[in-house]
């Protein structure tokens, strides 16, 4: 696959909770490296959106391709895609039961089958990278909210993903841990990785995001890359929502 | 404690009084009217007996079936935790006909008579199971072999090894609904970014259960499943009814022979007493180190 080629490709895709269209004939794709930071008013699908993309939630027509296989309920190929898709949630969902390390080592040896001493040492480096490895051995339930949040990210990382996903991941941190886990964001950014990122930080969007998406009650509404979406955004609900957020 | 009794009310002391004079007057009514002649001094020999000929202590009777009674219930808690974590996993199954399955199983066993589900269970599973497997012939065997001691250690004689069996059996399918309920809720009591936690990283349904939903669920439902562990020890007693030499059914058969009326069943009240009230305090305490 080369840079350029979509890595995931929403065609027409629609998505309803009972009577609620959730998502709305949505077609967008993103490319292998491409960085993608989604906003929009909450209730607007972004968190569908995401989460279609893994199979947390299905679809319900269209067609939804990602890292070159189809995402649809029943999928024999959905356990294997999952392991290529990395996912940071908002409540961190780490697991309680289990220490830092175990919570990393966990997937890699019962998932990827990989040998416990190379899973240590895997979920090692993912601590220093960011920046947490003295916590290794506490429960999750010892750690900040920006510590946990950290964690959750390197469990992704050492999954070796190739696309991480980011749902809200700093909406449920109290103010003061907001930067320490967007910057390991960005310099997880500054890999190359292929990130879809939901978040209000417009900050963090404007450093790292190739294109902006604005998501409104199920719909697209503006896709644009970061310069103009800040500046000059096409639509009226777009610009509205941005002196919202931006204003204070 | 003193202080304790500083605090009582007259009304307190009242409503104890009506309670002692309740108790005096059926007193009252056993000395009198029944004329019953209290042979309290036989009962110790029941529970330990000399014996003369072999010059030593052996467990009699009611011993015997507290033994048996003790055994049932352990192998039929451990058999009750394996059905009821199946159960419950069961109950939770994305298939429907697994969940129809399970919620079937549960109904009859809340909405049928704990007696008529033992002597069902009994009759139709544990009876076929024990003949089907020849389990009476292989256990007269062991009984009949040199190194039974291993054997009648776990199970005590062996010529009534299929009866415990079946007793076992039966008070397992009996509890295992109520352990399947119990496992549910603690399953379901999961948060649901938990599982979203282990799919996102890749995992099964099967790894998902195994690694992250059931260890969890299981330490939320420790206390209720030990507070269900004394409620099938007292349950154990209705076992009786097919003839399970446990410790209710001894007393049967020792009030039969020997006319110990309240006596024997006294003792047995208090034999289930000091072990079930026993348990609960250990749990209480175990539970509360654990917060």
């Amino acid at each position: 696959m080369s840079g350029d080629a979509a890595i995931i490709t929403f065609d027409h895709v629609d998505k309803f909770y009972g009577d609620f269209h959730a998502l709305k004939d949505i077609s967008i794709s993103v490319r292998e490296g491409e960085r993608m930071v989604v906003c929009g008013p909450s209730g607007s699908g972004k968190s569908t959106l995401i989460r279609c993309i893994n199979g947390l939630e299905f679809h319900n027509s269209g067609v939804l391709t990602v890292d070159g296989v189809e995402v649809y309920e029943d999928s024999k190929e959905i356990y294997r895609l999952r392991q290529e898709v990395g996912m940071v949630f908002q409540q961190f969902n780490l697991f309680p039961h289990l220490t830092v390390l175990e919570n990393l080592t966990i997937g890699p040896i019962k998932v990827r089958k990989v040998s416990p001493s190379e899973a240590e040492a895997t979920a090692r480096k993912y601590l220093e990278r960011v920046r947490i490895p003295e916590q290794a051995d506490k429960y999750p339930a010892a750690l900040s909210g920006g510590q946990q949040q950290r964690v959750a990210i390197a469990r992704s990382l050492c999954m070796e993903s190739r696309i991480m996903l980011f749902d809200e991941p700093t909406s449920a941190l109290d103010p003061e841990m907001i930067n320490e886990v967007l910057d390991v964001m960005v310099e997880l950014a500054d890999t190359g990785m292929t990130m879809v990122v939901v978040t209000h930080e417009m900050g963090f969007a404007r450093k790292v995001a190739d294109t902006m998406v604005f998501m409104d009650g199920g719909e697209i509404v503006e896709t644009a890359p970061p310069e103009r979406f800040f500046t000059n955004p096409a639509s009226a609900r777009c610009r509205a929502f941005l002196d919202q957020i931006l204003d204070h | 404690m003193l202080n304790k009794l500083k605090k009582l009310h007259w009304l307190d002391w009242l409503v104890l009084a009506v309670v002692l004079g309740f108790f005096a007057y059926i007193w009252w009514k056993i000395e009198g009217t029944l004329n019953y002649n209290w042979r309290w001094h036989l009962i110790p020999n029941y529970i330990f007996r000399y014996h003369t000929g072999r010059e030593e202590w052996f467990a009699n009777v009611l011993m015997q079936g507290l033994i048996t009674t003790i055994r049932i219930s352990i192998y039929a808690s451990i058999l009750a935790v394996i059905l009821g974590t199946i159960l419950g996993i069961a109950r939770c199954a994305k298939n429907l006909t697994v969940r129809m399955l399970a919620r079937t199983y549960l109904e009859f066993l809340r909405n049928i008579p704990p007696v008529v589900v033992i002597f069902i269970f009994f009759f139709f599973l544990s009876q076929q199971l024990i003949t089907a497997l020849n389990i009476e012939s292989w256990a007269r065997e062991i009984a009949r072999s040199d190194n039974k001691a291993v054997w009648e250690f776990f199970f005590g004689d062996m010529r009534r090894f299929p009866s415990l069996i079946s007793g076992v059996i039966v008070l397992a399918l009996f509890e295992s609904a109520f352990v399947g309920e119990i496992v549910r809720a603690g399953i379901q009591s999961v948060d649901k970014g938990q599982r979203e936690g282990a799919r996102s990283i890749g995992m099964n349904r099967y790894q998902e259960m195994r690694y992250i939903v059931l260890p969890q669920a299981m330490t939320k439902v420790l206390p209720p499943m030990a507070n269900q562990f004394i409620t099938l020890i007292k349950d154990s007693a209705i076992i009786s009814l097919i003839s399970v030499q446990e410790l209710t059914f001894k007393t049967v058969e020792l009030v039969a022979s020997t006319r110990l009326i309240f006596e024997a069943w006294i003792t047995t009240a208090a034999f289930y007493f000091v072990i079930c009230f026993g348990l609960s305090m250990l749990f209480r305490r175990l539970e509360n180190r654990n917060r």
